[in-house]
């Protein structure tokens, strides 16, 4: 487990905040200028803050009161860029090796053929950094690291640099990590979809403090906590696939209620985590009948939160999980909308984009 | 062999001799201050660019007065190492230290261009990956530098087989010990009838100077391209 605690001033801004990251991806959530490089390139030792305090499993590698700092080297990190950086004067081969070579014996090795297995990197071995598309280049960045024997590894919006092919690529790598490998991951990212599909923790960071940590759907499921704003906003839901539709759509099971998406890959019993963005989300006081949305979830308000704007976000319980709603405050009025109010909340099965639904933990 | 006299000969074998040993030993100093002034921050760091610039400016007669002055048998630096049997002043090898001092700011120069022609945030990258900084060196930034340092080489190498004034100021006009190639052409000039033992030196350096050119004008492509990582 990584314990932060950092705090900083740079001209107009100050960083103040603490978090631990258990084991899984644990995803540094805000939006540019949050403080999330910061607090990164302090764990890498980039940086070195005012004061501050940071351990991987009891190991300390920075204690400003004692005055430990680790330089960067002996961190024993791998931290994968936005650009991959791989060095160009190395093929593929040696590049994945480079890291390897300044290990310390005792550390946890990753198998070098698994690691390219997993990573499907095992046809460009050869050849040149120059030679690879973007996304290819990504990849052995994210084998670099990984055999580079870490205690941690950090990615600071890995996939920001990448167009959305690229990304829909990379992602499935990730979550792969994230399953597979027991190193703990921090993983910088405004996207809020990338969020949703990775996180096991989530620590909301806003102007330079921690808004909110916890599980990823409770820190997502809650309207309180916006750290991208409203548009990024969405409850995460847990689903399992029921089977595929020869229409093209896939049929879940989330907490009972039947959910509708464009085909996912998973086969059927997996399980799944999808997320519902708050402004596709419509409610409705009666069950809606003769309606063209596919997925319709009964629950009752938890929560409405009015911002300054015309917009309110409202949280409904339903068996599937939390749901946020963005509606108008006019709407929310017109149809009485009050904390345990019954209510349903209709989503398009096209709303809900592939990038959007990521493989859960496991089967059901 | 091609018409040359023993004298003219000697006087090529003795540029080549000076201009390698000048090179070789000033290379890795040279290396060292181009990373210096390319990578690090640190006060004095004007001065020195300064003073390694300084025989690039200087007229070479002022420089080879200094060299006397400090390496000469009586000088400050000259007195202690004649005392171990290190002696500059009107040998070989204080062509040699002249030669090396004159190309020395052309080194620097092909090589800090090249330092900086790598990307710092690649040598940040080896760091997290648990190089140190003399491993980041290298593994990172030399292999990538190397054609900017065989270029820098090949310039100071050129530069080292023409110095003059700072040579013949330092260590005297003496065939065999300290004439070499334009110290030749100087002194066949100056003696009538010896225009064509001038004039094939002047070629013979011509063709020297070309080539090196042409040869640290092609690693610099392939500097690019390395750094490119195609």
């Amino acid at each position: 487990m990584l314990s932060v605690s950092l705090r900083h001033r740079f001209s107009g801004f100050a960083l103040d905040a603490a978090f631990d990251a258990p084991p899984g991806i644990t995803v540094l959530f805000g939006r540019s200028g949050s403080g999330k490089t910061t607090v990164v390139n302090a764990v890498a030792g980039l940086l070195t803050p005012e004061e501050g305090h940071i351990a991987i499993d009891g190991r300390t590698l920075l204690d400003t009161r004692t005055g430990v700092s680790l330089p960067t080297h002996r961190r024993r990190l791998g931290y994968i860029f936005q650009e991959a950086r791989l060095f160009p004067h190395l093929s593929v081969r040696g590049n994945l090796r480079y890291g390897r070579w300044f290990a310390p014996r005792s550390a946890p090795r990753e198998d070098m053929a698994r690691v390219v297995e997993m990573l499907g990197i095992g046809h460009l071995l050869d050849r040149r950094p120059g030679a690879l598309s973007g996304g290819e280049r990504q990849r052995v960045a994210i084998g670099r690291a990984l055999l580079s024997g870490p205690g941690l590894i950090l990615a600071d919006e890995p996939l920001a640099a990448l167009d959305e092919a690229r990304k829909a690529e990379i992602l499935p790598y990730f979550e792969r990590l994230r399953d597979e490998v027991s190193v703990p991951i921090l993983y910088v990212s405004h996207s809020a979809a990338e969020v949703a599909r990775l996180a096991t923790t989530v620590v909301a960071l806003q102007d330079g403090r921690v808004l909110r940590q916890g599980p990823a759907a409770e820190v997502l499921g809650d309207p309180m906590v916006l750290p991208t704003g409203v548009r990024g906003a969405g409850a995460l839901l847990e689903a399992v696939v029921v089977r595929h539709h020869e229409d093209g759509l896939t049929e879940l099971s989330a907490g009972g209620v039947p959910l509708f998406i464009p085909r996912v890959p998973q086969d059927a019993g997996r399980k799944l985590r999808l997320r519902i963005a708050a402004q596709e989300v419509i409610l409705s006081r009666q069950r809606p009948e003769g309606l063209s949305a596919l997925n319709i979830l009964p629950g009752t308000v938890e929560s409405i939160r009015g911002g300054e704007g015309p917009g309110a976000m409202v949280a409904l319980a339903t068996p599937a999980g939390r749901v946020l709603a963005r509606v108008t405050r006019r709407s929310a009025d017109l149809l009485g909308l009050a904390v345990g109010v019954e209510c349903h909340a209709v989503v398009k099965s096209v709303a809900i984009a592939p990038e959007d639904v990521g493989g859960g933990e496991g089967t059901a | 062999m091609w018409g040359l006299g023993a004298e003219e000969w000697q006087a090529v074998a003795l540029s080549l001799r000076v201009a390698a040993l000048a090179t070789l030993v000033s290379l890795p100093f040279a290396v060292f201050t181009a990373h210096l002034l390319a990578r690090r921050a640190f006060p004095g760091k004007a001065l020195l660019n300064g003073l390694v610039h300084l025989p690039l400016i200087l007229p070479p007669v002022v420089t080879g007065y200094i060299l006397l002055l400090l390496f000469g048998t009586q000088g400050p630096i000259g007195a202690p190492l004649k005392e171990i049997g290190v002696i500059f002043a009107f040998r070989w090898t204080g062509a040699a230290l002249a030669a090396g001092i004159m190309a020395f700011p052309l080194m620097v120069r092909a090589i800090r261009l090249s330092i900086e022609a790598v990307d710092p945030r690649l040598e940040q990258a080896a760091a997290t990956l648990g190089a140190s900084r003399a491993w980041v060196f290298a593994t990172v930034t030399l292999p990538m530098i190397l054609p900017g340092i065989l270029a820098g080489g090949i310039v100071a190498f050129a530069k080292a087989m023409g110095e003059f004034g700072a040579t013949i100021t330092f260590v005297s006009n003496i065939p065999g010990q300290t004439q070499t190639i334009p110290l030749a052409i100087y002194a066949f000039l100056e003696v009538p009838g010896a225009e064509g033992s001038a004039i094939r030196l002047v070629l013979i350096s011509v063709g020297i100077a070309m080539a090196a050119l042409l040869l640290s004008e092609l690693l610099a492509t392939r500097v690019a391209r390395r750094v490119g990582g195609r």
